[in-house]
């Protein structure tokens, strides 16, 4: 169950977790003084009573959604989940459980066909750390933008980019989200508002908080309704990165709205996060620039979707920014090219029982939320869209040679003027890909 | 000369200042003037100016553009204007402002980026080249960044070697990059604007020494839909027998050099590159063509620089018309010293230019014991 999650951290042998969720609300009201913030401060009293089943469950059935079913609102009640999340209804679930289910099972033939030789390059896979990705995305509406870094496959899908796009884009073809031009660490979709996909790390947190400053001036200068919010996500290793606090000081400092969300999984390829970072708790570094610090058990996606809730509703109001970490876990190595023998076995196994896509799956189902048989019909409609993903990615064509040059300027006359004084772009020849430039 | 004394005047100006604008240092033109003069620091106020008012979408940010008035003094006025969330003062944060401008342009806004020099981009070079340049085509047109990076480029007079670096050769090189160098009050104008209105990203780079200068403006220029085409170099003064290709403030330099040269009979054709990316090479092969000798000036490092690439590019596609091997005109290949008269032999100066037109013409004369 996803609350006995909660108790394991606190009782967790890795020292990081338990003194950092101990120490890390009270540091938060400290400087804060009493802080509004939902997740600073249930999330603490959530921590440390695990079992006051009736008061909470009492509690939250006042904050019934409307769509749940009496069936359901039973169920909780007898139910001793103080799962510190929001009461999800079967829709939602379900939603939660399919975005989770085509993340792994996607990533899973990403390794798959990588092997096999359909993929090549860098491939840098998120199992294990589905709960974070779909806990905030799966909260924010088209308009709003997400920044990722290279390990953006499941971002772009939870945002609502096709599989077969993103397929198609891995293997190098036209039909790709980015017509084969960006591949698997450049993933860009204006549609979905995916703004990448960076390889470098710490790039996406100015973009991103670029996209939170336009949403703020179309807001305040050009007088536009503009509510929309931005998330960067990136990892643990990026958080020593200069960038990094720059833009936390900037974000705070003209309050904009953003969520800056750590994944933070521990390795920075080969690197310990507690052999690279002079203070590991991440959420420590919010407060020092003037906005809240939450630490999240990332492997639990009702929490991650309770504290992210809150931070989303947070930048939607105008209030500004806030740290969100988010402990998670990645089962696989840092890319396929990784040959990971620097973790010890025993923390992958530790991790492998705290599988976010188990947790959830046992939530819903010792909740009643849905039946086993509707959870495998998930699991069995996710295979058949990756592997018509699959299927259209093989039979796509590569990029012609024509699209060589394109696309390198939106104003393509860059490419400036050729031997005859007419643009260079002009040349019928330019796009045939036979054109000297 | 003209140029020594102008570095004299900018050296006790520091270049930051009214000085720059009280000092008129009126260049001698061959055509004729509207009447009407501008310092380059005008014109590129003025453009700003009306680019900004003509489109809510664009903002500037930088470090003392605000209540500053600019560091250069460019965004005076702006701040009073236009208010201060779109005259943005930001912290001493290259990366981290560059990319928020990155991001602001990929979600529909148009900034402009003021470096204070563009020594200080390269802190923020990642984002110039990696998510501006690279992202037209990384995400196959979807996201388009109309930014621009501007701020002066290139030797002041004596800042030291961290603050004279010239970048266009480096900018220059990449692709996805639009890089333009102005020399006079009208290319300033024309190409800013025409810069702030490109939906591509633009590197603008413009020099601290030029600031004060004034140059005739035409009316048409004084237009506010005046705009330059990005790509096209300028014929500055024409001539028959060598070809001189120069941007920036060696434009001022090689017009001198060529009414030195037309004193003894050599008649040069000066060309104002204006766009370093994209170069347009057709009008400098047509040029050489005409002349059959080249001399490239520029005031960058001379390794892998703007003057190498044209010569290579006159090397592909004119080299029958060649009658004398490129003469490449740069700066020193030593980070540049402080000492006021190594820092004149560390940039081009007339001379040196002069020389070498006549080296290429055959006509020098031996060097004599320098002093």
């Amino acid at each position: 169950m996803a609350c006995s999650a909660a108790a394991k951290i606190l009782h967790n042998p890795l020292l990081i977790s338990s003194s950092r969720s101990a120490e890390k609300s009270d540091s938060c009201c400290k400087i804060l003084g009493p802080s509004s913030f939902l997740g600073s401060t249930s999330l603490s009293k959530k921590l440390v009573s695990v079992n006051k089943g009736v008061s909470r469950a009492s509690r939250r059935s006042a904050n019934v959604v409307a769509v749940s079913s009496d069936v359901v609102k039973e169920k909780k009640l007898k139910s001793n989940s103080a799962a510190p999340s929001l009461l999800i209804t079967k829709e939602e679930g379900l939603v939660l459980y399919e975005d989770m289910i085509l993340g792994r099972v996607f990533e899973d033939m990403c390794a798959q066909m990588y092997y096999r030789g359909k993929m090549f390059g860098f491939v840098h896979l998120y199992n294990g750390q589905e709960a974070v990705s779909t806990g905030f995305i799966k909260l924010l509406k088209k308009e709003d933008c997400v920044v990722s870094t290279y390990r953006d496959h499941v971002h772009a899908l939870s945002k609502g980019v096709p599989a077969r796009e993103v397929m198609s884009e891995l293997f190098g073809k036209t039909t790709g989200c980015c017509r084969g031009q960006g591949g698997s660490m450049h993933m860009f979709s204006k549609e979905h508002n995916v703004l990448g996909g960076f390889a470098f790390i710490g790039e996406g947190i100015p973009v991103a908080t670029g996209a939170a400053f336009t949403s703020k001036y179309k807001r305040e200068v050009l007088k536009e309704d503009c509510d929309e919010v931005t998330l960067a996500f990136f990892g643990d290793g990026t958080c020593n990165n200069g960038q990094f606090f720059e833009c936390l000081n900037m974000a705070a400092l003209w309050k904009l709205p953003i969520v800056f969300v750590v994944e933070n999984n521990l390795w920075a390829i080969g690197m310990s996060h507690l052999r690279a970072t002079s203070d590991p708790q991440i959420w420590k570094k919010g407060p020092a620039f003037g906005m809240p610090g939450v630490h999240v058990d990332g492997m639990d996606v009702l929490k991650v979707r309770e504290v992210a809730n809150e931070a989303i509703a947070r930048a939607r109001r105008g209030e500004g920014p806030t740290l969100v970490e988010c402990e998670t876990y990645r089962f696989r190595g840092h890319s396929l090219a990784d040959p990971d023998e620097l973790r010890d076995p025993a923390e992958k196994a530790h991790y492998a029982t705290r599988d976010p896509i188990t947790a959830l799956k046992k939530y819903i189902l010792e909740n009643n939320l849905a039946s086993e048989a509707e959870l495998k019909a998930i699991e069995k409609k996710i295979d058949e869209v990756v592997e018509d993903a699959v299927e259209f990615a093989d039979e796509s064509p590569v990029p012609a040679r024509s699209q060589l040059l394109e696309n390198v300027f939106a104003d393509p006359r860059g490419f400036g003027i050729g031997p005859d004084g007419k643009y260079r772009c002009e040349d019928p020849k330019f796009t045939e890909g036979t054109a000297q430039v | 000369m003209l140029g020594v004394l102008r570095r004299k005047v900018a050296c006790k100006a520091n270049g930051v200042s009214a000085l720059g604008q009280g000092i008129r240092v009126v260049a001698s033109r061959a055509f004729s003037s509207s009447g009407k003069e501008m310092t380059v620091r005008e014109a590129l106020n003025s453009a700003l100016d009306e680019e900004m008012s003509a489109d809510p979408k664009v903002f500037i940010m930088g470090e003392e553009v605000g209540e500053y008035q600019g560091a250069y003094k460019i965004s005076k006025g702006l701040l009073e204007k236009y208010g201060p969330e779109r005259v943005l003062d930001t912290p001493i944060t290259e990366a981290g402002f560059a990319g928020i401008g990155v991001g602001a342009a990929y979600y529909g806004l148009r900034p402009v980026i003021e470096f204070m020099t563009f020594n200080f981009s390269m802190q923020a070079i990642d984002h110039i080249i990696n998510s501006a340049a690279k992202s037209n085509y990384m995400s196959a047109g979807q996201i388009s960044v109309p930014i621009v990076f501007r701020g002066p480029n290139g030797a002041a007079a004596g800042v030291g070697a961290q603050h004279s670096q010239c970048y266009a050769a480096w900018y220059g090189s990449c692709p996805g990059l639009k890089v333009l160098a102005p020399y006079s009050s009208e290319d300033a104008r024309g190409l800013l604007k025409a810069a702030i209105r490109d939906p591509d990203p633009v590197v603008f780079l413009e020099n601290e020494l030029l600031y004060g200068e004034s140059f005739p403006v035409s009316a048409e220029a004084l237009d506010s839909s005046f705009c330059l085409p990005i790509g096209k170099a300028k014929i500055e003064r024409e001539g028959k027998d060598v070809t001189i290709t120069a941007f920036s403030k060696m434009v001022g330099y090689a017009l001198q050099a060529a009414e030195i040269l037309a004193k003894d009979g050599i008649s040069a054709e000066v060309i104002n590159l204006r766009s370093i990316r994209p170069l347009d090479r057709s009008t400098i092969n047509a040029s050489v063509r005409k002349t059959n000798r080249l001399v490239t000036v520029e005031e960058g490092f001379p390794q892998h620089g703007v003057g190498a690439e044209i010569c290579a590019s006159v090397l592909e596609d004119s080299f029958e018309y060649l009658d004398a091997a490129v003469e490449r005109i740069a700066g020193a290949d030593v980070p540049m010293p402080y000492a006021a008269n190594l820092e004149r032999m560390a940039v081009p100066q007339v001379e040196d230019i002069v020389r070498a037109a006549k080296r290429a013409c055959y006509r020098s004369t031996p060097l004599a014991a320098t002093a």
